[in-house]
């Protein structure tokens, strides 16, 4: 079972991508992308993991103890970060097309553009 | 009729797509079984080098440090576009923004509901701070406690209805909060170059591992950072609240 987690980032990246091309709300849009990065953690985090690794931090075990790797997990942290970021922004720019447009149909609006 | 073409069409993408990837994630090291250079180098040599026992912080805020910089301004500019977005949206729909503040918030709330909001705010910032303030001892550290702190108001707002105090919003306290924050990463990046190193060196006195200070810059940078991502966070959320509030905009 070690390719599992490695099933379920490439699972989560593909179920997002659908959900963001089906999408037919501007929101729902926006959480599908949510999913789509979330692959990327788990797929980082598990890049990472070592079988009977302690956690990156050295209190209370010595230096040297095997540990799993910090920089997927530093990584990871700014992935969460760009994540939040990025949703907030594109949910204030959905409002906006919500004013403009007068909906939130990604469908509705390309054919209001013409 | 488009859209079932458009599936179709992301169906055989997400086919060939899947196939890349099994073919990608087969040439990587089994789960479990990673063995990075880099990883292992810095769990070994972080305590000493830089005296923080938390290396994922270590790493975030002093050997990856300029890309944290980078991040942090990811996070500014996002929120900076957020407010100029919803402040222009708010403005068109109404005369006086400010004013309608005195629509009061609090009616049709209960009570002792906003009663437990308000006495929650101390101890989350209690704990936000602590979270903050001890990231290159234990797991922590700017970010994670930035959105503690930053909880405290959504706290206050979800409990008391929706708008921020009065306070906190004439005075400009979480725009302040940020970018204080965000300038001062880079003022405390610009000193290392004063003192003789490189930009964004960890120049300060390092203190002894596993004491509060300790890890000289990582610290430091740990709670600028801090204050960043209070700000920022706290300042979308109250703009979609405010935004929540306002007649006439959104639905």
């Amino acid at each position: 079972m070690s390719f599992l987690p490695f099933a379920v980032a490439a699972w989560l990246l593909l179920v997002g991508l659908y959900g963001v091309v089906t999408s037919r709300h501007l929101v729902h849009l926006v959480l599908c992308l949510g999913v789509v990065q979330a692959s990327t953690y788990v797929l980082l985090i598990s890049i990472g993991y070592l079988h009977g690794g302690r956690a990156p931090i050295f209190v209370g075990i010595t230096v040297g103890t095997p540990a799993v790797d910090p920089v997927v997990q530093a990584l990871t942290l700014t992935d969460v970060v760009v994540e939040a970021t990025v949703s907030a922004l594109l949910l204030a720019i959905a409002l906006q097309a919500e004013r403009r447009f007068g909906t939130v149909d990604p469908d509705a609006i390309r054919e209001l553009r013409g | 009729m488009r859209r079932r073409a458009r599936t179709a069409l992301f169906l055989v993408a997400a086919v060939v797509l899947a196939a890349v990837l099994v073919d990608g994630l087969a040439g990587l090291p089994a789960f479990g079984h990673f063995h990075g250079v880099d990883g292992r180098t810095l769990d070994h040599v972080t305590v000493r080098q830089r005296h923080a026992t938390d290396v994922v912080t270590a790493v975030n805020f002093d050997y990856r440090g300029l890309d944290t910089m980078g991040e942090e301004f990811i996070l500014f500019a996002s929120s900076v576009g957020l407010v100029v977005l919803l402040r222009e949206q708010r403005a068109d729909r109404q005369q006086c923004p400010d004013d309608a503040g005195g629509a009061s918030g609090d009616d049709g709330r209960d009570p002792l509901l906003a009663l437990v909001g308000r006495w929650s705010v101390a101890p989350i910032i209690v704990l936000g701070v602590y979270v903050v303030t001890h990231g290159q001892l234990t797991p922590g550290g700017g970010f994670q406690g930035g959105v503690v702190l930053a909880s405290a108001l959504i706290t206050l707002l979800i409990t008391t209805g929706g708008r921020t105090p009065r306070t906190i919003r004439r005075h400009g306290a979480l725009e302040a909060l940020e970018g204080i924050g965000a300038g001062g990463y880079v003022v405390i990046g610009v000193a290392g170059i004063f003192a003789g190193l490189q930009f964004l060196s960890n120049f300060l006195p390092l203190g002894t591992a596993g004491a509060l200070f300790s890890s000289g810059t990582v610290i430091s940078l740990s709670t600028v950072v801090g204050l960043e991502v209070a700000g920022a966070i706290a300042l979308i959320v109250a703009e979609f609240a405010e935004h929540g509030q306002t007649p006439g905009v959104g639905s």
